[in-house]
C-alpha cells in the first residue's frame, strides 16, 4: 500500500515541478475544462468531414456541371471524354445492376443464417460463427478479388452461364451474351459474399432487441419455433431489416476494387444478369491517371465520386436513422 | 372426430415447416461459412506455388514485371507504413471522441447526432476518399506521397476505430465511474485514468481492427499514395501497398507475373488473418489486467 502511495508521490512530484503537492482543485477543474472544449471540438469533426468531402468533391465537380446540364450527365448514355461528351448512364445502371443482383443473393442466405443464430442456435454455434464473420469482413477486397478472378469467373463461365443458356436463355434477364465470365453476375456472387458479415451482424441484433417474453407467450400457447419467428418475431423487426438490407447494398453500392476486377469493364447499359458493366467506382479507379491530360476529365471522374457520395449519403443516413431507433427503443 | 383430424392435419404440417426452416437455416449458415473456406482454399492453392522467400525479402529487380527474379518487400513494407501511420493520426482522433461520447454525451441526442455521423462515414466508401484526398491534393498542388496516404487512410479507418472503441465504451459498468467520481475526480480523470485502462483490451481491438481494414484498403491509396519499386524512405515521396502490389501484378499479361500477384495477395491474406487472431489474443491478455 506504502509502495502505490509513493509511486503516487513521485508522479506528482515530476508534474507539479519539484513541489510535493497535489494540484489543486481549481487547477483540476480548469485542466476539466479545457479537455471539455478539446475533445469537443475534435469531436464535431465527424460532422464537420462529411460536409467537407461534399464540399471538395463538389467544388472539383463544378467545371463539368457548368459546361453539361445534369440531366445530360446523368440520363447521356455516351462516355466520349475525347469528344467532350460525358454520359454516366451506362456507368450508373451498371452500379444499380452489380449492387441488385449482388443484394438479392445474399438477403436470403444471409436472413436465414441470422435468423437461424439469433433463435436456434446453441451458443456453441454462435461461438465458431462469429470468428468466421470477422474473418469474412477482415479479407480486404482485393483478395475478393482476387478470389472472383480465380474462382467465380470461371463459375460462372463453365456452369452458370451453359445452364442458363440450356435451361433460361429465351428470358433475357437471364440471355449469356458473351463468352467470358467477367459480368454482373459474377461481380454479384463476389459482392454477395463480401457483404454476408454485415448483413448478418446487423440483423442478429436487430432480431436481438424483440423481448423473449414474447417468444415464450407464443410458445406456451402452442406455437412451434418457426411459428414464434414467423408470426411474432418476423413483423416486430421488419423494418430494421429492411434498414440492414439498404445498408449493405450501400456499402456494395461504393465496393470498388473487387468488383471491377470480374466485372467485365464494358460502359454498357445492361440488359442481362450475364452482361459486362462498368460500376461507378470501376470507372474513377481505371482512369485516374490520365485524368489530367484531357479537359474536363478530372471534374468528370470528381464528379462520378460526387454521385456516388450523394447516393451512399441518403441511403447510409436513412438506414442508419431507423437502426438507431430500432436498437434503442425501449420495451415496455 | 373431424375437428381431431384437422388438428392432427394442422400439427403435422406445423411441425414439418419447423423442420424443413431448421434444415434450410442450417444450409445457409454452412454456405457462408462454405465461402469462407472456398476463398481461403483458392487463395492458398494459387498464391502457395509460386510464394518464395525472394517474394517477400527483395525489391522489384529489373525486368521484375516481365517475370524475372525480384520480389514486393517495397509493397510490404510501404503497406505496414501506411497502415502505421493511418491508424496513429486515427487513434489521436478516435480515442478522444469515443472518451467525449462516454463522459460527456452519452445517450443524449447529441451522442447520436455524432453516432449517426460516425455511422455514416464508415459508409462512405473508400474510392470516395480517395477521391477526395485527390482533389485536396490538386488543391493544394501536392503529389501522391506516403504523407498523403496516411491521411486518407486515416479518414478511412477514423469511423471504424472510434465505433468499435464507442461500442465497448458504453458498455463500461457504471459502478467505476460513480466511484471514481464519488472520490472527487474529475470527469477527465475518470475518461483518461479509468476509461481507458478499464477498456484497454476493446480499445486494442478496436485500434487493430481499423489496422487490419487500413492495411488491406486499396482504393484510398490508389490515388494518393502513388507507386514504387522502391521502399520509401521519406513522407513526401510515394510508395508501394501491398493490395496495389497484388492489382497490378494480376493485371499483367505475363503468367509468371500473374501467379505472383496470387502469391501477394496470399501475403496480404496472412497479414490480415495474423492481425484479426492477434487482436482476440492480445484483447484476451490484457483483460487480466481490467477490474471485473
Amino acid at each position: 500500500m506504502s509502495e502505490v502511495n509513493s509511486t503516487f508521490t513521485a508522479q506528482e512530484n515530476t508534474k507539479a515541478g519539484g513541489r510535493v503537492s497535489r494540484p489543486s482543485a481549481v487547477l483540476r477543474a480548469r485542466q476539466d475544462r479545457a479537455a471539455q472544449r478539446i475533445f469537443f471540438a475534435i469531436t464535431i469533426l465527424p460532422i464537420l468531414l462529411i460536409l467537407l468531402v461534399t464540399i471538395a468533391l463538389f467544388a472539383r465537380a463544378l467545371p463539368i456541371l457548368e459546361a453539361h446540364s445534369l440531366s445530360s450527365l446523368l440520363l447521356g448514355e455516351v462516355w466520349k471524354p475525347n469528344n467532350g461528351q460525358f454520359g454516366f448512364l451506362p456507368f450508373i445502371m451498371g452500379t444499380v445492376w452489380v449492387t441488385i443482383v449482388g443484394v438479392l443473393l445474399s438477403v436470403p442466405a444471409c436472413l436465414l443464417a441470422s435468423v437461424y443464430l439469433a433463435e436456434y442456435a446453441h451458443n456453441r454455434v454462435r461461438a465458431v460463427t462469429k470468428p468466421i464473420l470477422d474473418v469474412l469482413a477482415a479479407i480486404p477486397p482485393v483478395v475478393y478479388g482476387v478470389w472472383g478472378l480465380l474462382a467465380i469467373v470461371p463459375f460462372v463461365d463453365e456452369v452458370l452461364a451453359p445452364f442458363f443458356d440450356r435451361w433460361l436463355g429465351s428470358i433475357p434477364l437471364f440471355a449469356v451474351t458473351q463468352p467470358t465470365g467477367f459480368g454482373i453476375l459474377s461481380g454479384g456472387i463476389v459482392l454477395a459474399v463480401m457483404v454476408a458479415p454485415l448483413i448478418i451482424s446487423v440483423t442478429f441484433e436487430v432480431f436481438a432487441t424483440v423481448p423473449n417474453d414474447l417468444r415464450h407467450a407464443s410458445l406456451a400457447v402452442g406455437a412451434t419455433q418457426w411459428q414464434t419467428i414467423r408470426n411474432i418475431v418476423l413483423p416486430q423487426v421488419t423494418p430494421g431489416i429492411i434498414a440492414a438490407v439498404v445498408l449493405a447494398a450501400s456499402r456494395a453500392f461504393g465496393e470498388t476494387i473487387a468488383v471491377l476486377m470480374v466485372v467485365g469493364n464494358v460502359p454498357n447499359i445492361p440488359t442481362s444478369i450475364f452482361d459486362s458493366a462498368y460500376p461507378l467506382p470501376a470507372l474513377i479507379a481505371n482512369n485516374y491517371g490520365e485524368m489530367m491530360s484531357i479537359p474536363l476529365y478530372d471534374a468528370a471522374l470528381l464528379g462520378a465520386a460526387l454521385v456516388l457520395l450523394v447516393v451512399i449519403l441518403i441511403f447510409n443516413i436513412l438506414s442508419t436513422l431507423v437502426l438507431q431507433r430500432f436498437l434503442r427503443r425501449k420495451w415496455a | 372426430m373431424g375437428i381431431k383430424k384437422l388438428q392432427k392435419k394442422q400439427f403435422e404440417r406445423r411441425h414439418l415447416m419447423e423442420a424443413f426452416m431448421k434444415t434450410i437455416m442450417r444450409l445457409a449458415l454452412l454456405i457462408v461459412a462454405g465461402a469462407l473456406g472456398l476463398i481461403l482454399w483458392t487463395i492458398i492453392a494459387r498464391g502457395l506455388p509460386s510464394l518464395t522467400w525472394d517474394m517477400v525479402s527483395q525489391v522489384p529487380k529489373g525486368g521484375y514485371y516481365m517475370g524475372k527474379e525480384g520480389g514486393i518487400l517495397n509493397a510490404i513494407i510501404g503497406s505496414i507504413y501506411l497502415a502505421t501511420g493511418g491508424t496513429l493520426l486515427a487513434m489521436l482522433l478516435s480515442l478522444p471522441i469515443a472518451l467525449y461520447l462516454k463522459a460527456y454525451l452519452g445517450d443524449s441526442k447529441w451522442g447520436e447526432y455524432v453516432r449517426l455521423s460516425l455511422d455514416v462515414l464508415w459508409g462512405i466508401p473508400s474510392i470516395v476518399y480517395g477521391a477526395f484526398g485527390f482533389a485536396l491534393m490538386l488543391m493544394l498542388g501536392m503529389r501522391a506521397s506516403l504523407l498523403a496516404g496516411i491521411i486518407v487512410l486515416a479518414l478511412v479507418e477514423l469511423p471504424i476505430m472510434t465505433r468499435a472503441m464507442d461500442e465497448v465504451i458504453r458498455r463500461m459498468p457504471a459502478d467505476l465511474e460513480h466511484a471514481a467520481l464519488a472520490l472527487g475526480s474529475t470527469k477527465f480523470e475518470v475518461a483518461l485514468h479509468v476509461v481507458t485502462r478499464q477498456m484497454l483490451p476493446g480499445i486494442t481491438t478496436a485500434i487493430l481492427l481499423a489496422f487490419g481494414r487500413g492495411i488491406g484498403d486499396a482504393a484510398s491509396v490508389l490515388f494518393t499514395a502513388g507507386y514504387t519499386d522502391r521502399i520509401t524512405t521519406s513522407l513526401m515521396r510515394p510508395t508501394a501497398s501491398l493490395p496495389l502490389a497484388v492489382f497490378f501484378q494480376l493485371g499483367s499479361p505475363y503468367p509468371q507475373v500473374r501467379e505472383r500477384g496470387y502469391a501477394a495477395a496470399l501475403i496480404l491474406t496472412i497479414i490480415v488473418l495474423l492481425v484479426s487472431f492477434g487482436s482476440r489474443w492480445l484483447s484476451a491478455r490484457l483483460a487480466r489486467y481490467t477490474i471485473k
